[in-house]
């Protein structure tokens, strides 16, 4: 290992880690949902959204996710599939299938109604004020 | 010769192509997003360009699951748009130019940029959306598409810095390229939005303007930014950005802006856009 500094633009781990609210969906996160996003992009197929909304049990069985995993999607939580290493890309794929739409969608991880979702991304979104850093450096 | 003769940067919401193909874009949540793209359909219309290098990235749709590549190129003869849940748009198959691909391709590599080469994919609201704001609801699309596709989801991307200088290598390609063809390039996605957890719905109108400011005459700044400060700053897929420092980094020096335009917001997101004509 050099001792050198790194050129160009770098980052580092605790900073990722210090941003509020946010996972970092990673190399392992990727292969820990290797099975759920299997199932999510199983549904960019007709049949296949009518056969998982016919049987969603039968339909989940085909994929080796994990129970946590299973529960999160049969309970559509989307913070808690986040956790269990999952992206938004692939978990739309399911709202979708639902007939939500993304902003509904991506409302329900936000602790609020969609109704005051909504509201708050027209008068301008969540400001970055106050929601930059874990630890209150920013 | 091929010649670049101007870029695009656009957000590419899905929303905005589920408003297009639900036929609510005059309504007033969406009016004013379309009208801020009105001057750019007919720019386009004066501009002809034959081939649009269209930057974007896949959303889990053709890529991301069995494979993650930094940088890919399309060198296939069509693409179909995909279904990403709720259907295919109803837009026109996407034409390709396997030929410009290929030279792109094979430039890119010999001049150390590792592409990934795909010579079938489908394609979603990444590039279908940006087509349809800036040449609207048409038969068949008025060019040709040389998709490019860069991971920006599954961390790391590749440096902010890293994409201005692909977007060099590949204005080296084409200019190399011995067909005359106007060839515009297109940078798409962002600007802030942030589509997870507690903190969704990030919007940074300030940071977005400082980037818009920036583009044309100033660069540099922007090649420094970090991913660090791209996920505080414009939220997790904030970094999509880093595909506007591509089309950028293929016009050269002194580009002049022509038509900027930015609106809050189109569903979760920050919608920008800036058109950009080459010295
Ligand atoms: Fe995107």
């Amino acid at each position: 290992m050099s001792d050198s500094p790194r050129p160009g633009p770098g980052y580092d781990a605790a900073d990722l880690a210090d941003i509020p609210g946010t996972t970092i969906f990673t190399t392992a996160s990727s292969r820990r949902a290797y099975q759920l996003h299997r199932f999510c992009m199983s549904l960019m197929k007709a049949e296949n959204r009518a056969a998982f909304k016919a049987d969603e049990g039968a339909y989940l069985d085909r994929f080796a996710m994990t129970p946590e995993q299973r529960q999160g999607v049969v309970d559509r939580d989307f913070n808690r599939l986040i956790g269990l290493g999952g992206n938004i890309y692939f978990l739309v794929k399911i709202s979708n299938t639902d007939g939500w739409s993304v902003q509904r969608a991506v409302g329900t991880m936000a602790g609020m109604s969609g109704d005051d979702y909504a509201a708050m991304m027209v008068a301008g979104g969540r400001s970055p004020v106050g929601n930059r850093s874990i630890k209150g450096a920013h | 010769m091929a010649r670049i003769t101007a870029g695009v940067g656009t957000s590419h919401v899905p929303a905005i192509g589920a408003a297009i193909d639900l036929g609510k874009s005059a309504e007033p949540y969406w009016a004013p997003v379309f009208a801020g793209y009105d001057w750019s359909r007919a720019w386009e219309h004066e501009a002809k360009p034959d081939v649009v290098i269209l930057v974007f990235n896949d959303h889990a749709t053709s890529l991301m699951l069995e494979v993650v590549p930094t940088f890919d190129i399309g060198c296939a003869d069509s693409y179909t748009p995909a279904d990403e849940g709720w259907g295919a748009r109803p837009v026109p198959v996407v034409e390709g130019h396997a030929e410009f691909a290929a030279h792109i391709a094979e430039s890119l590599i010999i001049d150390e940029f590792d592409m990934t080469i795909l010579n079938e994919m489908e394609v979603d609201h990444g590039m279908t959306v940006p087509l349809s704001l800036l040449f609207g609801s048409v038969e068949r699309w008025p060019v040709r598409v040389v998709p490019v596709m860069v991971n920006v989801t599954q961390f790391p991307p590749p440096s902010g810095d890293r994409c201005y200088r692909l977007g060099e290598a590949i204005a080296r390609a084409v200019a190399s390229f011995p067909e005359d063809l106007n060839v515009q390039i297109w940078g798409t996605g962002g600007m802030s939005h942030q589509l997870q957890g507690p903190r969704a719905g990030l919007i940074n109108r300030e940071f977005d303007t400082a980037f818009l400011d920036r583009l044309a005459d100033d660069p540099a700044a922007l090649r420094k930014i970090t991913h660090y400060e791209y996920l505080r700053e414009a939220g997790s897929e904030g970094i999509e950005l880093i595909m506007w420092l591509i089309m950028r980094g293929a016009l050269g020096h002194d580009p002049v802006v022509r038509h900027r335009f930015y609106h809050v917001p189109a569903s979760n997101t920050a919608v920008g856009h800036i058109v950009l004509e080459a010295a």
